[in-house]
């Protein structure tokens, strides 16, 4: 490392120890998880007794096939593909032309229609009014209620606003020249060269979108509509308070501690499957939407 | 709304501000066409519920609607803080933020100083990787490794404690170890993906001022309490000031997930108590007016953090 020479001998034991805390803090943010794949593989006695602490016990993949014979699995599975590619898409076809208009300088009334965006994340009319809204314009139990009533928020349109407005207008001006309308010019030329923060803002979507849970248990009724989150909760909560699950058990290789476990690893898959494009962007998410006016 | 061009009618000729609006819309009408559908969804899903909040000071019922509601003042209000459910809840919030605050704040600060020490890039990359992980998932799932994890018949916790000849113990049942448990999984799930900002602050540090320190003989540990910290300070405390500022917001939603009758006693929340009372138990008006008083004390909170936070920074919040 080029910066070793920085370090004097007595620094030696403050390195060590550093690197021995820190390795720590580490395995134990990744212990659970290894914790909870351990249980989904293991036999469901086993996993009863609490005889499993790191790696399968008594090897079986019977969790995962209960959780994949499951209808309910793969239509919440699919529910949640629905609610996130949708919502995110009307996320950024509301944001990315909102945002671009809030960028530019000419815009009449620019400060009143920015004031009115920031007004929503300082204050919010709370879970109540929100529900009678939703239930008055009748966006209970409906998929176009969950795509559209969580699409726009303050914070996403002020960062892409940010943005646009940090790039030069020389790089608009060949295109004014030639007539250009302002959503070539958007389409044409900001929205090229705002990929990283568009990148940004629709992962930000995408991950609240696919964890989204509080919202969908409150408004959707009908099982055929919840996503995974939802399920997942009811799965735990059923089969945790189900004796009569629990009791056709008794001679099977899960048990409700496995089956949870692999409904679980399940639904983290996706999520460490967009991890690395993830990581790539959400420093430059959180230093671009940062301390700014 | 007046703007600076306001001002200079009485000196120069102007068009009146209908003409102006008039000139503007033809010019900019792309501009107002693109703006339009962010406008009406905030209008429509933020600012119409905000209309809404009138039931807080209603005898709300369903039949009648928002508007043909009659007005009961300040009734639920009065009936709130006679209510010992909601004093509780609001004694709760006030707690665990205080707990989160002086035990969840300075981890992150401490991670990145300890990552800032790390010489070996590959180490230190794929720690980052993994402490950052548990902010990405969802509270369901990170309920869900908590309810298996101190589970008392099956969870690893338990089969701990049995190692040390410990009975097992039903912690999600036990009002004292709701608190502890909640506050500890947050630290686990955000204090990773919090110290970035401070890794940022510290990569903005001069390189120059470890240079010449290096040349007077300090140690690493020096330099982080010398240079390190007092260069961060001011990011320490406007994170600190925008933390004081969302006290109120508690994730109600891990609340929801992992409380239960038993422990509702330490583990109730306002907003919990919103839910249960309104959304489960339909009584919108009294839910409404708990909810109210949230936000009112939420939006005085959050403009002091950012009135105070300007004078340290001169660059305000948003």
């Amino acid at each position: 490392m080029a910066n070793m020479r920085l370090y004097s001998r007595g620094d030696k034991t403050f390195v060590i120890l550093n690197m021995f805390l820190v390795g720590m803090f580490t395995l134990s943010t990744l212990y659970p998880f290894i914790y909870i794949a351990s249980l989904s593989m293991s036999a469901g006695f086993e996993a009863r007794a609490g005889n499993v602490v790191l790696g399968p016990v008594g090897l079986t993949l019977d969790a995962y096939r209960w959780v994949l014979s499951e209808p309910m699995f793969w239509i919440s599975y699919r529910n949640t593909f629905i609610y996130t590619i949708g919502g995110t898409l009307m996320s950024l076809i509301l944001i990315i032309p909102g945002a671009y208009a809030l960028s530019r300088p000419q815009l009449y009334g620019r400060r009143f229609w920015n004031l009115m965006v920031a007004f929503t994340m300082w204050f919010h009319a709370g879970m109540i009014p929100f529900f009678l809204n939703m239930r008055d314009l009748g966006l209970l139990d409906s998929y176009f209620g969950i795509i559209i009533g969580f699409a726009v928020n303050g914070f996403n349109i002020i960062l892409l606003r940010n943005f646009f407005e940090n790039i030069p207008q020389s790089f608009e001006e060949a295109a004014r020249m030639d007539g250009a309308s302002e959503f070539q010019i958007l389409w044409k030329v900001y929205v090229p060269l705002s990929k990283p923060a568009i990148a940004t803002v629709a992962l930000f979507c995408l991950v609240s979108r696919w964890n989204g849970f509080f919202w969908a248990m409150v408004l959707l009724q009908d099982e055929q509509k919840i996503p995974l989150q939802v399920y997942l909760r009811q799965t735990i909560a059923y089969l945790s308070d189900d004796e009569e699950f629990s009791s056709t058990l008794i001679n099977q290789t899960y048990s409700v501690e496995t089956v949870t476990a692999a409904i679980i690893v399940c639904s983290i898959i996706p999520v460490l499957l967009v991890y690395p494009f993830l990581q790539k962007y959400f420093n430059k998410g959180i230093l671009l939407g940062g301390v700014k006016e | 709304m007046t703007d600076i061009s306001d001002r200079k009618q009485s000196v120069v000729f102007q068009p009146s501000r209908t003409q102006r609006v008039i000139e503007a819309l033809k010019r900019d009408w792309q501009l107002y066409l693109m703006l339009a559908p962010t406008i009406i969804w905030l209008l429509l899903f933020l600012y119409k519920p905000m209309y809404g909040l009138q039931i807080a000071f209603k005898d709300y019922s369903v039949f009648r609607g928002i508007a043909g509601s009659p007005w009961v003042g300040f009734e639920h209000f009065q009936t709130l803080f006679d209510n010992d459910q909601f004093l509780r809840a609001l004694k709760n919030t006030i707690v665990i933020s205080f707990w989160s605050l002086l035990v969840g704040f300075p981890v992150p600060i401490l991670l990145a100083l300890m990552f800032n020490e790390i010489l070996n890039q590959t180490f230190k990359k794929t720690a980052q990787t993994i402490v950052y992980l548990p902010h990405f998932i969802s509270s369901v799932i990170i309920a869900g490794i908590v309810i298996a994890s101190f589970s008392p018949s099956s969870g690893v916790v338990n089969t701990f404690l049995g190692w040390f000849g410990a009975d097992p113990v039903y912690f999600l049942t036990k009002p004292e170890w709701f608190r502890p448990i909640f506050i500890g999984t947050n630290i686990w799930q955000e204090a990773g993906f919090s110290s970035i900002v401070y890794l940022a602050a510290i990569a903005g540090v001069s390189p120059t001022l470890y240079e010449s320190a290096v040349i007077d003989g300090a140690s690493r540990w020096q330099m982080m309490w010398k240079i390190t910290i007092p260069s961060i300070m001011t990011t320490i405390i406007i994170m600190l000031i925008i933390r004081i500022g969302n006290m109120l917001e508690v994730s109600f939603e891990m609340i929801i997930l992992l409380y239960q009758p038993a422990t509702y006693e330490t583990a109730d929340v306002v907003n919990t108590f919103i839910y249960r009372q309104g959304l489960q138990g339909g009584q919108y008006d009294l839910a409404a007016a708990a909810g109210l008083f949230n936000a009112v004390v939420a939006f005085v909170l959050v403009m002091s953090a950012n009135a105070i936070s300007k004078r340290y920074s001169r660059t305000s919040l948003w």
